[in-house]
C-alpha cells in the first residue's frame, strides 16, 4: 500500500520533471523565434559591452606569448580560398595587383600595393586567436599598424567606424561578401594591424593572404580576412544587413570580446 | 532560514517560517539562471564540441574530451566520445543523436539538452551571456542579503558544535538518518559545507572561468589566465564546474525528496516548514 503510494509519486514526479522540461525547452525555442525575445536578450551584450569596457581600458593590451607557445599548425576556418574570378586573379598573379583602397570619410584616400603596406610602420606580435566557436590557436602575426594607415589617410571627425571589404564570397553564387567593422579606439589600438606575415612566411591563403585584419581583444570573426578595401564611415547602419559585419547580419554581437 | 524556536513548541509538531522571502525568491531565479545557462551552455559547446588543457586548442596534444560523428567502414555513422585517449561508442546521446523529427544526426549533446534546441550558436550565446547577468546580479544580492540580514552568519557558518559533530553526520547520512523534531530547523553541518563550496566555491569559480575566456577580459592583466594554465583550461574548468553543479542540484533534490518532498517544497515556496511531533523521539 505504502509502497504504491511511493511508487505513483515517484512516477508522478518523474512524469512532472518531464513535462516541465518539455514545457521550459519549448518555452524558450518559441522565444528564441519570435522578434521581441531576443531584443531583450541583447541588453545583455550591451551590458557586457559597457561592462568590459569599465573593467578593460580601450588601451589594455591582449596577452603575447613566445615562440614555444605556437600551435603546430595555425588552423584555418571559414573561407579557405575565395570562390571569386577577381580574387582567383589576383591569386594567379601572386598578389602583384594587388591594391588596397583606403577611403570613406578621410582628407586623403589612398591605394596601396603590397610593397607600399609592407613599408609602412609594422608590428610583431604572437597572439592568440578565438573563435567563436571555442576553440584558441596561437600565431606569430606581422603586419602594418593600422594607426600608421589611419594617419596617412587622415579621418575626417565625422568618421566613427573602420570599415573592412573583402574578396571572399559567403554565398554559392558567388555574392555576400564577408565584410566586418570595429570603432576607432580599436582602429588605433597598437596591436590592431593588416597582417601579411604568419609564422614568418606570407600568409597562406587559407589564412587571408594577401593580408587579413588582426584585432586582438576580439573573437576571430572580427578578423576579417582577404581585405581588398577599408572605408572610414560615420555608421555602419547602411553596409550590407546593417550590423556591422557579415556575422553580425547573422545575429552575431558586434562587440566580439566576449 | 531556521529561526529560533526557543519559545517551547507545541507537543503536536509545529510550522515554523524556514525560509525568508528574499531567499525564496533568489533561490528560483538561481533555478532558472542555472537551467539556462547550462542549457545555453551546451549549445556553446555543440559549436566545437571538444576540451584542451593549456593555451589553446592546438598544441600537438590531442583534446582532453572530444564528441565526434565517425563513419564506419559499413557506412553506417556513429557517435564517437573520447577521454582521455580512451574511446566510446554513445551513438544516440553524445555525437550523433535523434533530432526532434527522429532522424539520426550529428551533434556534440542532444537536441533536448541544448537551447535552442536546433544548433544556433549566436542565440545560444544571447541566451547565455544574458542570464549570466541574471545570475551575478541575483548571486550578488544573496551574498549581500546574506551578510546584512545574518542568514550566512546564522544559518549556514558551521559553529563548534557542527564541526565537533561531523563524523555522526557523516555517519548519519549514509544510514539515511535525517534530522527530526528541534534538529531539523537547523542545517546538519554536512549541509552547510555543502551549501558553502557550491556558493563561496563552485559558483563564483565557474563565473570567473567564464570572464578567463574572453579576449576582453584577458586584457585587463595580460597573463592572469595562465594562473589555471591558459584559455583552453579554462573553458574545461568552466565545463567540469557546471557539470559539478548537475552533481550538487542531483543530490540536492534527492535529499529534498527523502527528507519530506511536499514539506520542503513548501517552505521554499511560502517558507513554511512543519517540524513533525512523533519524529522528536527519535533523537
Amino acid at each position: 500500500m505504502t509502497d504504491d503510494l511511493t511508487r505513483d509519486r515517484r512516477r508522478f514526479l518523474t512524469r512532472a520533471l518531464g513535462a516541465a522540461g518539455a514545457f521550459l525547452l519549448a518555452g524558450c525555442n518559441r522565444l528564441s523565434q519570435t522578434e521581441w525575445f531576443p531584443q531583450i536578450l541583447a541588453y545583455g551584450e550591451t551590458a557586457s559591452a559597457a561592462a568590459s569596457r569599465l573593467v578593460a581600458s580601450r588601451a589594455s593590451m591582449a596577452q603575447e606569448f613566445t615562440p614555444a607557445d605556437l600551435s603546430p599548425q595555425f588552423r584555418a576556418n571559414g573561407t579557405a580560398n575565395p570562390n571569386s574570378a577577381a580574387y582567383q586573379a589576383l591569386l594567379a598573379n601572386r598578389f602583384a595587383d594587388y591594391r588596397l583602397d583606403v577611403g570613406g570619410l578621410v582628407a586623403k584616400p589612398v591605394s596601396l600595393s603590397l610593397a607600399e603596406l609592407r613599408a609602412l610602420p609594422a608590428r610583431t606580435q604572437i597572439t592568440r586567436h578565438d573563435c567563436v566557436e571555442g576553440w584558441s590557436a596561437i600565431g606569430k602575426w606581422k603586419g602594418a599598424k593600422l594607426a600608421a594607415l589611419l594617419d596617412t589617410v587622415q579621418p575626417r571627425p565625422q568618421a566613427r567606424y573602420v570599415a573592412f571589404y573583402c574578396a571572399d564570397p559567403m554565398a554559392a553564387d558567388g555574392t555576400d561578401l564577408y565584410y566586418e567593422s570595429i570603432d576607432l579606439e580599436d582602429a588605433y589600438h597598437p596591436q590592431t594591424i593588416l597582417a601579411y606575415e604568419l609564422n614568418d612566411a606570407a600568409l597562406p591563403v587559407a589564412n587571408g593572404a594577401p593580408i587579413r585584419l588582426r584585432v586582438e581583444r576580439q573573437l576571430g570573426y572580427k578578423h576579417a580576412k582577404y581585405v581588398m578595401r577599408i572605408e572610414l564611415v560615420a555608421s555602419f547602419d547602411q553596409i550590407a544587413g546593417g550590423k556591422g559585419g557579415y556575422w553580425e547580419d547573422q545575429g552575431y554581437q558586434w562587440f566580439a570580446g566576449i | 532560514m531556521p529561526s529560533s524556536a526557543a519559545e517551547s513548541p507545541p507537543a503536536a509538531g509545529y510550522v515554523y517560517y524556514r525560509h525568508t522571502l528574499p531567499v525564496r525568491l533568489m533561490h528560483w531565479v538561481n533555478v532558472v539562471a542555472l537551467t539556462v545557462l547550462l542549457m545555453s551552455g551546451l549549445q556553446i559547446f555543440n559549436a566545437h564540441p571538444a576540451l584542451y588543457w593549456g593555451k589553446s586548442s592546438y598544441t600537438g596534444v590531442p583534446p582532453l574530451l572530444e564528441v565526434a560523428a565517425m563513419q564506419k567502414s559499413t557506412g553506417d555513422v556513429i557517435g564517437v566520445t573520447r577521454v582521455f585517449g580512451r574511446e566510446f561508442d554513445t551513438t544516440g546521446i553524445f555525437g550523433v543523436s535523434r533530432d526532434r523529427d527522429g532522424e539520426m544526426s550529428a551533434r556534440g549533446f542532444p537536441w533536448w539538452a541544448t537551447i535552442p534546441d536546433n544548433q544556433w550558436l549566436s542565440m545560444g550565446r544571447a541566451w547565455h551571456f544574458f542570464f549570466a547577468w541574471i545570475f551575478f546580479l541575483n548571486g550578488l544580492a544573496y551574498v549581500l542579503y546574506g551578510i546584512g540580514s545574518r542568514h550566512l552568519a546564522r544559518d549556514l557558518a558551521p559553529a563548534g558544535s557542527d564541526w565537533r559533530g561531523i563524523g555522526r553526520s557523516v555517519v548519519d547520512h549514509l544510514r539515511f538518518r535525517h534530522a527530526t523534531g528541534e534538529a531539523a530547523t537547523r542545517y546538519n553541518v554536512l549541509q552547510k559545507l555543502a551549501y558553502l563550496v557550491v556558493i563561496f566555491g563552485v559558483l563564483p569559480l565557474v563565473l570567473l572561468m567564464g570572464l578567463a575566456m574572453s579576449p576582453w577580459m584577458n586584457s585587463v592583466w595580460p597573463g592572469w589566465v595562465d594562473v589555471v594554465g591558459g584559455r583552453q583550461s579554462a573553458r574545461t574548468i568552466h565545463f567540469v564546474c557546471a557539470w559539478l553543479l548537475v552533481a550538487f542540484v542531483l543530490v540536492h533534490v534527492f535529499q529534498v525528496i527523502v527528507t519530506g518532498f511536499w514539506n520542503n517544497l513548501r517552505s521554499m515556496l511560502t517558507g513554511r516548514y512543519r517540524v513533525s511531533a512523533e519524529a522528536r523521539h527519535d533523537r
